[in-house]
């Protein structure tokens, strides 16, 4: 309950100089404990909310960029909870010396909020004593059917060899809901029916009302379907009710109004969905589907020249069983 | 054997050394030489031996993405450029995916009965590799589509995105017929299959072992008893397989699809088709 929320502004400047010292001091920063070897000066990290904090990702293609997701942490007054981790152990370590520069409190948690590398592979960051990883009942699943195809991609983009220790699986997973307390706040953490993945998890925050929702939303980056378009339109219709003040989406700006910040999501999702069925219906094949269907709101998508095809063949591959 | 072997990928060295020496002036031919490296080093003989291939798009047309961004469901489409008549058809259509473990994904096969040696499915792609369509004509001649594609990882790709939805649903099967029927004219039909065509290369972390694999490897399309499509399938083919095919109907009959996989399960689905002509003098 002692957890100050200090103004926005404050803060951030404390972190720039934090992050500058790291930066020029680069040798005192490698002295000093091993959380803060690999300090990086270039981590940028905002307060969304009271001891809420967002690493802001960019859109770009997984494995042709860096830092492309949202990543973030929750302080409580006992422990800090981590919301991914990134795409590399670098990412992890860089998160890793942000939250140093914030607090005292050792890292407890790390949820990861599905499977894909660009939220993930900095996992392996984290591995020490005290730090216990979470995650959706499937991800595990989804963990041992991809990692290999994971470490293959990650290698060739990092220019040197990953092995198997940079998949790092949950010990604990969520099967329906599971509530942490780090101290003056309580986490919830929400497994979801198949939506962007058949393993989404998102976490709301009791203090500040607010929750990290992982890829249930993107914005300022195509959605990218791999799980189910039917079940991604049901989860977003049913969190639409839930009366959140912000969320933090998985790709887009750090924090965002709900539940408007899910409505272009769930506008692309709809409307994509209504064509591809009427492509079905009229007998219409899955190659041509793909050529012809353009992306709804095409303009305001970034990414959609790498993504709408590929959602075009989930979308088609999924409602073509339909009856 | 592992002499045979040395032996072979010797003399394909051999040839695609000497290949590439009688194309070195020019430089686009010289691309091609080595993205065919495995077709001519081995593949060719191992499926056609040392019969002759003709290379043109006269016979049958692959149509493929030039890129493909997801690699586990990669449409494929087969063209005929000829009728199928009882004097000349195309009797069976090869898949060959080079650079595919395994890199025949299917052989198809057609009769007179089909009308059109038309077919369209999916594929994974494993790696930038030539796909080739191979036709056989009932008098054995050979005749090749060659396109390139640039997809990967395909074949370890996790199968479903949704493996639980894949699952509860094996061995359903959907066959329909598209547009109006016509007697003595090739029909548009399409065989939906549910099931995961596990291909056994995605391997599971925790203990290291490979995922059985487990696929669709034999379907028969029958009306009223007599063939009109078949295909032998290997893992090549994505989960869920779908085919379009055509065949030609005779009034009222039949239409069976009988599907068996690696684990000898049987599926099977019917349905009664007929040709308009028909239909109209029933109802009246």
């Amino acid at each position: 309950m002692s957890m100050p929320s200090k103004p926005r502004k404050s803060n951030a400047r404390k972190l720039l100089i934090s992050q500058l010292s790291c930066g020029f001091l680069a040798l005192s920063c490698a002295a000093t404990t091993p959380e803060r070897e690999t300090c990086s000066p270039s981590t940028d990290i905002v307060q969304v909310a009271p001891g809420m904090y967002v690493r802001p990702g960019h859109a770009a293609v997984v494995f042709e960029g860096d830092e492309i997701a949202n990543l973030g942490f929750i302080v409580g007054d006992r422990c800090v909870a981590i919301i991914d981790t990134g795409g590399s152990i670098a990412e992890g370590r860089a998160l890793d010396c942000a939250i140093r520069g914030v607090t005292g409190r050792p890292v407890c948690y790390v949820i990861n909020t599905h499977v894909h590398p660009d939220h993930l592979l900095g996992n392996a960051a984290f591995v020490r004593p005290g730090v216990e990883f979470i995650g959706h009942a499937k991800l595990p699943r989804a963990l041992a059917l991809r990692g290999d195809l994971y470490l293959e991609r990650a290698s060739a983009h990092a220019g040197h060899e990953l092995d198997a220790s940079n998949i790092v699986f949950p010990e604990r997973v969520v099967a329906e809901t599971v509530e942490l307390d780090i101290g003056g706040r309580v986490l919830t953490l929400r497994a979801h029916d198949s939506a962007h993945t058949d393993h989404d998890l998102s976490i709301l925050d009791s203090r500040t009302n607010t929750a990290f929702v992982g890829d249930l939303v993107f914005l300022e980056h195509l959605p990218v379907i791999d799980g189910s378009i039917n079940g991604w339109i049901d989860e977003l219709e049913q969190l639409s009710a839930i009366p959140l003040d912000y969320v933090v989406p998985g790709h887009g700006p750090t924090s965002a109004r709900w539940p408007a910040a899910m409505a272009p999501t769930l506008q692309y999702l709809t409307e994509l969905r209504a064509k591809v069925r009427a492509w079905i219906a009229k007998g219409g094949d899955l190659a041509s589907a793909q050529a012809t269907i353009d992306a709804p709101q095409k303009a305001q998508w970034p990414l959609v020249e790498r993504y709408h095809e590929r959602n075009v063949g989930a979308a088609f591959a999924e409602l073509e069983w339909e009856d | 054997m592992l002499n045979g072997l040395h032996s072979n990928a010797f003399a394909s060295l051999l040839a695609w050394s000497t290949l590439i020496l009688m194309l070195a002036p020019v430089a686009g031919e010289a691309t091609t030489v080595e993205e065919d490296m495995l077709w001519t080093g081995g593949l060719r003989d191992a499926y056609f031996g040392d019969r002759p291939i003709t290379e043109s798009d006269d016979l049958i047309v692959l149509d493929i993405p030039k890129r493909a961004e997801n690699a586990a469901i990669v449409p494929i489409s087969i063209t005929a450029q000829i009728p199928q008549t009882t004097d000349r058809y195309i009797k069976t259509i090869y898949l060959i995916i080079d650079k595919n473990p395994g890199a025949l994904a299917g052989k198809f096969h057609f009769t007179p009965k089909s009308g059109r040696a038309d077919l369209a499915f999916r594929v994974r792609v494993d790696a930038y590799t030539p796909v080739r369509a191979i036709a056989e004509m009932n008098d054995g001649e050979l005749y090749m589509s060659r396109r390139f594609i640039k997809a990967s990882g395909g074949c370890s790709a996790p199968a479903g995105s949704d493996l639980d939805a894949a699952m509860a649903r094996l061995g359903k099967i959907k066959l329909k017929t598209q547009g109006e029927m016509k007697p003595t004219e090739p029909t548009l039909a399409q065989l939906m299959i549910s099931h995961p065509n596990l291909n056994g290369l995605q391997m599971d972390q925790v203990t290291r072992l490979y995922a059985p694999a487990h696929f669709v490897r034999h379907i028969k399309v029958s009306l009223d008893g007599e063939e009109v499509f078949s295909a032998e399938t290997g893992f090549g083919i994505s989960e869920n397989p779908s085919f379009r095919f055509y065949f030609v109907p005779e009034g009222d009959g039949e239409l069976t699809a009988d599907v068996t996989d690696t684990k000898d399960l049987h599926f099977s689905q019917t349905l009664r088709v007929s040709a308009p002509g028909q239909q109209k003098l029933a109802q009246e």
